[in-house]
């Protein structure tokens, strides 16, 4: 299992080296480009989540990002520090119902959960709050040697 | 740094915003800007090219639903061009294409308003 990790405060400014990072793992990874950019825009979403949401659009929170292959799967984890995000308060949208109503901000989690095989939240108040995103892949082949 | 930048240049009565780059929450205000400055100045036809965009998260799809009751209210619209595949699939995925006409070319999404 190959684990890599990245560590950055919560501003927005820093949703494109999270994006780098996650590209470059996935892609050594040997994940294919196409569930690569899944994977991008799946983990930029939940990182704005907890940008937003957990610290409130404060810059001096962190978020830990780590990432783990295996010969079937792609996993990223995403650690962060601030308030507790309650994700079953959203529900599925009704995106034309959702739209008429302008709640704009669920289209993120929809995404995550539409482009990801697994999500699931872990929280320990007043600890950490953990999202785990999951990805099932089949390795492009590469030559040992 | 992924860079995101526009441009906006008017041709008759239809205003054109190119995007260029990464479309995500820390750079949909600068589009978000646009909107507000074109609505200001009554340029309601719009007409949103996104040739040179390279991604596109929900902060900057949020950015169309933000303003297009407002533009169609004043009898305006929104329409969009130029995607490449990986852009339109976000699109497609969030039911897009069913709430804005979307065209292979900034040429033909000015016609169209032309046609009214």
């Amino acid at each position: 299992m190959k684990t890599k990790k990245l560590r950055v405060k919560s501003k927005t400014e820093n949703l494109s080296l999270i994006r780098d990072f996650v590209s470059t793992s996935a892609s050594n990874a040997g994940v294919s480009a196409d569930f690569v950019e899944n994977i991008i825009l799946a983990v930029d979403e939940a990182c704005t989540n907890i940008i937003k949401h957990a610290y409130k659009s404060s810059p001096d929170g962190e978020l830990i990002i780590k990432t783990k292959s295996t010969l079937s799967r792609f996993i990223i984890s995403i650690t962060d520090f601030g308030n507790t995000f309650e994700p079953e308060t959203i529900p599925e949208p009704d995106l034309q119902k959702y739209y008429r109503q302008k709640r704009v901000g669920g289209l993120g989690m929809y995404l995550m959960k539409t482009l990801m095989d697994d999500v699931k939240y872990v929280s320990i108040p007043g600890k950490y709050n953990e999202v785990l995103l999951s990805k099932n892949i089949k390795m492009a082949k590469t030559n040992a040697g | 740094m992924a860079e995101f930048n526009t441009s906006i240049k008017e041709q008759g009565a239809v205003s054109i915003i190119n995007l260029k780059g990464y479309l995500d929450a820390h750079t949909a205000p600068i589009l978000e800007n646009n909107f507000v400055e074109l609505i200001d100045k009554k340029c309601f036809q719009i007409v949103v090219d996104f040739k040179e965009l390279a991604y596109i998260s929900s902060a900057g799809l949020g950015v169309f639903m933000a303003y297009i009751e407002k533009i169609r209210e004043s009898n305006g619209d929104i329409k969009l061009s130029g995607m490449n595949d990986k852009v339109y699939n976000i699109f497609d995925l969030l039911g897009f294409p069913l709430l804005y006409e979307i065209f292979k070319s900034e040429t033909e999404a000015v016609q169209k308003f032309t046609e009214k």
